[in-house]
């Protein structure tokens, strides 16, 4: 299935013809289509590189500061606090929703993240250190920010890259497969074509020139017998052969060479 | 496109984590937490006694469960379940390597960020990785 003379296994005909030119106009403008799509895509995809390095690089600073206001959090409320916070989990109150973006039809996931009721009012930290664990809290909400954030332009990123390669490889089955075949077909039908075209050109040709010959023979033919039917004719008025007196005549023109009168 | 993974478009999701005590503590305190009706977390702590065997199996719950949107994953834990991470590939629930506090955040194990270094110029960082 490889080789550069590869084509389509087709009658030569003309309608075919039509049909596989129809065919290669298709496939250049969805060649053209899709080169642009991919180029939408890599343009998206660059930006959101661009974006995921700056943003992973602020969530080092970030997580950096939500643990030591966690640190913070710990040192004035006592270590056990971390105890009344894994026995107070209930139901989140932090939720993300998705929705999708779409760029050049390719349907990207976005993440959004919602507080979800009211933000628990528990009591922890109530005896001391309330307002560092409030810091804290705030410090980790400010923190989910960014991480959902980065988990949905890296989300973007898998699915752009995946979207970008698949694009890539359909711009370059069209531009390396398809069209040539197309187009060794369209050469190949127009050349069997041409090649039936001299054939009949060659034939009639061939016809024509036996007819004249026929129609010259039949000419001559005709005329021969119209000049025997006059001679005749005259014979029979005068009564003797026109022809024997002619050979009278011829015979005697060459045998009286010498006679002198 | 017979690849294409359809983006369920919930009205509500959740985040889940897998990482040390400390920062689940700061997580929960944030309100991310979440318990079901059958006692089931959405996070997982671990500690030096939690088996490899254990953070798998929740990776895989994770990574399956159909109400959760991000799994965030500490990177020294992840380190400790490379194979999983890296075999993982699809865009959601998304993987989230955090750094911990105990354990500085190398960007070159970041399973993402060492593909987005590798685009981004040829003489990639991740080269000792791929």
């Amino acid at each position: 299935m490889s080789g550069q003379s590869q084509r389509l296994n087709v009658v030569p005909t003309v309608t075919t013809l039509g049909v596989v030119k129809a065919r290669l106009v298709g496939a250049t403008r969805g060649h053209a289509l899709l080169k642009k799509k991919s180029d939408a895509l890599t343009v998206q995809f660059r930006q959101i590189l661009k974006k995921i390095v700056s943003t992973k690089e602020s969530m080092g600073e970030i997580m950096k500061e939500s643990s030591f206001s966690l640190t913070q959090a710990k040192y004035v409320a006592g270590d056990n606090i971390k105890h009344v916070v894994l026995e107070n989990v209930r139901n989140a109150s932090v939720k993300v929703r998705s929705k999708q973006d779409n760029v050049a039809g390719v349907k990207l996931p976005r993440f959004e993240h919602f507080t979800d009721g009211e933000p628990k009012a528990d009591l922890t930290g109530l005896a001391r250190g309330g307002q560092q664990v409030q810091a804290c809290r705030a410090a980790h909400i400010k923190a989910i920010e960014v991480l959902v954030e980065l988990a949905s332009l890296q989300t973007s990123f898998l699915t752009l890259d995946e979207a970008i390669k698949t694009t890539n490889r359909r711009v370059n089955a069209l531009e390396n497969v398809v069209k040539p075949r197309l187009e060794n077909t369209i050469s190949y039908i127009k050349g069997e074509l041409d090649e039936l075209e001299r054939e009949d050109f060659f034939r009639l040709k061939k016809i024509q020139g036996y007819k004249k010959r026929e129609i010259e023979r039949q000419m001559v033919a005709g005329k021969a017998f119209a000049e025997e039917q006059a001679v005749e004719k005259v014979a029979l008025m005068k009564g003797i052969s026109f022809n024997s007196a002619h050979n009278i005549l011829a015979v005697g023109a060459e045998k009286d060479e010498d006679i002198i009168f | 496109m017979a690849n294409k993974i359809p983006i369920p478009t919930k009205s509500s999701a959740l985040i889940a984590m897998i990482a040390d005590e400390d920062t689940i503590t700061g997580f929960l305190l944030a309100g991310v937490g979440n318990v079901d009706l059958r006692r089931k977390t959405n996070y997982l702590i671990v500690d030096s006694k939690t088996t490899v065997k254990a953070i798998e199996d929740a990776f895989k719950e994770f990574t399956t469960s159909e109400d959760i949107a991000i799994v965030l994953i500490s990177q020294y834990v992840a380190n400790m379940i490379r194979f999983l991470v890296d075999s993982y590939n699809k865009p959601i629930p998304a993987i989230l390597e955090i750094p911990s506090k105990d354990h500085p955040y190398d960007p070159t194990h970041d399973s993402v960020l060492s593909r987005v270094r590798y685009l981004f110029s040829a003489e990639s960082v991740a080269s000792d990785r791929r």
